[in-house]
């Protein structure tokens, strides 16, 4: 029997030495159209894998977000309104920007990790780390200002005559100054709320 | 055998009560359609939003609420209404806040915050809808009572 750690090494360091010489049989087109095919295969491969985990139906395929999340998602304005126009999971959660997408996706192995143990899997658990949860989406928006809001909400297209006084108000004295960014005033209106003991502006 | 009877002579009756009850004009949350048949639903009005304070139609009325509630959270974990309502928030939203009788428990004893009996602001503050009332409502107000007694005592 050979050590499997010595079996292994010399596999390694085989490849090494076949990766580092010049080919011996293929031809220099081949071997660069070749690459350039495989590379598109790859990266197209890759988008398209990464785009398919963007996706509702994909987030809702585990029943951890199908019967909280999602199941409260329903019945506010971001899912069922007057004209149609509806936010899905990733519009919200997921920045749009490619490498804000793949550095968030990465942060998102840790959620692979807490499906595989069970984490939330059932409603009580979800519950208990709710507030854990829902402080780490504040703390991303307030973060990047907003920026998954500010995807659809814009500033300048606001008409504050069209709105109510008041939020056309607040609106003035604390958007259009800077003071606030939307998820200061705008939490839970998505989702249900954790307990908000301690949470500023919920005294 | 009488007991049948009786029970027919009974329904009879109460079908005709019913019959007498359409033509006075009772049965109008029907919209005058036979029982067999469903009635079109009326349109859902849309929530008054107009930020203006509505007269109390008598001194211990819970004001309703000027504006669209959709969505607002008053649960055990939060109270959106006290985002804008509470002592502390007053500044900031330049909302009315909330009357010091709901800081008071059962005992008339004023706590530092809200009265956990206090605290679910609609069972007895709602919004408005813009809609024509169902049946005719003779209320008046004290004040016009007054008055008018006032008037006749004259």
């Amino acid at each position: 029997m050979t050590n499997p750690i010595k079996k292994g090494w010399s596999l390694l360091t085989a490849i090494w030495r076949g990766a580092t010489r010049p080919a011996k049989y293929l031809s220099i087109g081949f071997l660069t159209l070749g690459g350039f095919v495989a590379g598109v295969v790859f990266w197209g491969g890759f988008n398209t894998a990464l785009e398919l985990t963007n996706t509702e139906e994909f987030c809702i395929s585990c029943h951890e977000m199908r019967e909280n999340v999602f199941a409260e998602l329903k019945s506010t304005i971001h899912y069922s309104n007057r004209s149609g126009v509806r936010a899905t999971c990733p519009d919200c959660h997921v920045p749009h920007n490619w490498t804000d997408k793949i550095a968030r996706k990465m942060q998102a192995s840790k959620e692979v990790y807490g499906k595989i143990f069970g984490t939330i899997n059932t409603r009580e658990k979800f519950l208990d780390y709710r507030r854990t949860l829902a402080g780490h989406e504040w703390d991303r928006l307030k973060a990047n200002d907003s920026l998954e809001c500010r995807n659809c909400h814009s500033e300048e297209s606001m008409d504050i005559t069209a709105q109510s006084t008041r939020a056309g108000k607040a609106h003035q004295t604390f958007l259009f100054t800077g003071e606030k960014t939307c998820i200061d005033c705008h939490k839970g209106i998505a989702h249900d709320l954790p307990d908000m003991t301690g949470v500023p502006g919920w005294e | 055998m009488k007991l049948k009877y009786l029970s027919v002579a009974a329904s009879l009756v109460l079908v005709a009560l019913a019959g007498a009850a359409v033509a006075d004009g009772i049965a109008t949350l029907r919209g005058g359609k036979e029982i067999q048949e469903t009635p079109d639903a009326p349109a859902i009005g849309k929530t008054e939003n107009k930020d203006l304070r509505r007269v109390r139609n008598y001194p211990e009325q819970p004001p309703t609420i000027p504006h669209d509630i959709r969505d607002y959270e008053v649960t055990r974990n939060a109270n959106k209404c006290l985002s804008c309502h509470s002592r502390t928030r007053t500044g900031d939203s330049q909302a009315p806040m909330v009357s010091v009788t709901h800081f008071m428990d059962r005992d008339f004893q004023v706590l530092a915050t809200i009265s956990p009996r206090r605290y679910f602001c609609n069972q007895c503050h709602v919004p408005q809808l813009d809609v024509k009332p169902l049946v005719e409502n003779t209320f008046e107000d004290v004040e016009d009572l007054i008055k008018r007694e006032a008037k006749g005592n004259d």
